[in-house]
């Protein structure tokens, strides 16, 4: 066992071996790790019989230092496998997807479109032709999901069918249906906002602060 | 005593365990893999008659051990011990199984490297004479992974190109003292370390589990004294494509070159047709993939010993949330066929 004054001395070796790992062999990187860990036992236990609450504080202090040399070395590990990973990655197909979205996103808001056109010609008013359209649309993208046929327009179109009003009545919908089997109240009601939850909460919250933003600047 | 024990992790078994029977029943994407016909029941859809998907997942789990046992005339109350283990909270599928099965029973959690932590720690039961014969199983199901860890599943979102796909399988495995006939034995165990090299994203497993099966595979070659050449073959559990390559290249770094014998559970139960992305994964897919297609390979004769190498990521969703990285671990096993 090693004591306090010593642990504290190679602490303050090591800071010269971690600001140049890149030049040090792996061995030698397992070895720091080594004493690391073992010096840290060491600190804990000693912490631990401590009674002396100024000593116990000292002690805590250098094994913050240790716990910062720990995660040098970690994030030494992590950085270069990252490089690797970042190598391997497949490439997204940005282009691809963006088309994707483009499309599908297109034909939702067209069939609004057509649908707000044969409100509006059946003598409803625009504003109002507007509001039944949605409602229409929430209606279409709810029953999509129960048919199970939204959920493989999302996996084409990503965006493109999220950002619509059906893709809104797809994220209440399909955690309903998911949670039916745990119950009405602990499963529909509970689980029913999960997905739309924050953009219900942060949406409100939002145009609170836009409409007293406008009443003031008003 | 004899040590049992080679270099830092290796488990020699002294009395090789055979496993006289095996089963795998999966879903119907699986069926229609490349692997379908191997499998011994393959689900008409993913409900298969039950009311929710946990209750399938836990069905498919107790039928195959149960198609197990029947392949040898074998009865429930033959088994000392139930080996299983899961993907789902508190391992459900595993423990409502042996609620029905009345054996002694010890639940297991390794993520995906459940089933090689089952194998290795049954083995260990029958070499050190605490069992004669013991059953490991263990299963997974996409709809209810993919609720439980990440969206519902009518949810219209877009998976990432790193995104592997959850198997709906199960397998289930007989272990004995080696008895007469040994067609297939199990020589060789090791248990991994959980090795987190920093990747927190949920949706790339692969990258985050090859530093940790490349962990199990140089330690292993460390300890024996083997080389990747002493197999036929070199399998891990639920890599994916790009895990596969990943770990592939993390074990040539030691001076160890696995190219030519080296394969992927995740990479072969799916055609890449099947829109499944980086593969498959889940405890269900080298469950399935080892009995369904490794073990009668071996059987037949075309394979003659394997390493499998099952990874599990050991995250939870609310790590996730928070923010952690994930921590992998795999276990390894060493199987032998006729010689």
């Amino acid at each position: 066992m090693a004591d306090f004054n010593e642990i504290k001395n190679r602490l303050e070796k090591r800071w010269q071996n971690l600001n140049v790992l890149k030049d040090i062999s792996d061995t030698e990187i397992q070895s720091l790790n080594q004493g690391l860990q073992e010096d840290y036992q060491y600190l804990i236990f000693l912490e631990a019989k401590t009674p002396d609450k100024n000593r116990r504080k000292m002690i805590k202090k250098v094994r913050a230092s240790l716990i910062e040399q720990q995660n040098i070395l970690k994030k030494y590990n992590q950085i270069r496998y990252g490089r690797i990973v970042q190598k391997s990655a497949p490439p997204i197909p940005v282009l691809k997807n963006s088309l994707a979205a483009f499309f599908v996103g297109g034909v939702i808001c067209s069939i609004g479109q057509i649908i707000i056109n044969i409100f509006t010609l059946n003598g409803i008013s625009n504003k109002e032709a507007s509001v039944a359209a949605a409602t229409v649309m929430v209606f279409i993208g709810a029953l999509l999901t129960g048919l199970g046929i939204y959920d493989e327009i999302g996996r084409f179109g990503g965006a493109g069918s999220m950002v619509p009003i059906t893709g809104f009545a797809n994220s209440i919908v399909s955690p309903a249906i998911e949670f039916k089997r745990e119950g009405y109240v602990y499963g529909v009601g509970a689980k029913v906002f999960t997905i739309a939850g924050p953009v219900i909460l942060y949406g409100s919250l939002i145009s609170v602060i836009i409409g007293l933003i406008f009443y003031i600047i008003k | 005593m004899q040590n049992k024990k080679i270099g830092k992790q290796t488990i020699n078994f002294l009395n090789p365990i055979s496993v006289v029977s095996f089963a795998s029943i999966v879903g119907p994407k699986e069926g229609q893999g490349p692997l379908g016909t191997g499998f011994d029941y393959i689900l008409e859809n993913n409900l298969d008659g039950e009311k929710s998907w946990e209750k399938t997942e836990q069905k498919m789990l107790e039928h195959s051990l149960e198609i197990a046992l029947a392949k040898k005339n074998l009865l429930l109350q033959d088994l000392d011990y139930f080996l299983a283990g899961d993907l789902l909270n508190q391992i459900m599928s595993s423990n409502f199984t042996a609620r029905s099965l009345g054996v002694p029973y010890i639940g297991i959690y390794g993520a995906c490297s459940t089933l090689v932590e089952g194998l290795v720690l049954g083995s260990i039961l029958i070499d050190g004479g605490f069992a004669n014969r013991v059953g490991v199983a263990c299963s997974s199901h996409h709809d209810a992974a993919e609720r439980q860890l990440r969206f519902p599943t009518e949810l219209g979102v877009q998976r990432t190109m790193t995104a592997q796909w959850t198997v709906t399988g199960s397998g289930a495995y007989i272990l004995e003292a080696n008895s007469e006939k040994n067609d297939l034995i199990i020589t060789q165990g090791i248990l991994g370390k959980v090795i987190d090299m920093g990747q927190a994203n949920a949706t790339d497993m692969g990258s985050a589990m090859a530093p940790a099966a490349a962990d199990t595979i140089i330690r292993y070659f460390q300890d024996t004294g083997k080389n990747p050449k002493d197999f036929d073959l070199i399998i891990t559990g639920d890599l994916g494509n790009i895990g596969r390559v990943l770990c592939e290249e993390l074990v040539l770094q030691k001076g160890f070159d696995i190219s030519f014998n080296y394969s992927d559970c995740g990479v072969l139960i799916y055609d890449p047709g099947q829109d499944v992305h980086a593969g498959g994964s889940g405890c269900g897919c080298s469950a399935s993939v080892l009995a369904g297609y490794l073990l009668p390979q071996m059987l037949k004769g075309n394979l003659k010993n394997i390493f499998l190498v099952a990874t599990g990521a050991l995250l939870s969703p609310t790590s996730t949330q928070q923010g952690e990285t994930i921590p992998c671990i795999a276990h390894g096993v060493v199987i032998q066929g006729k010689s």
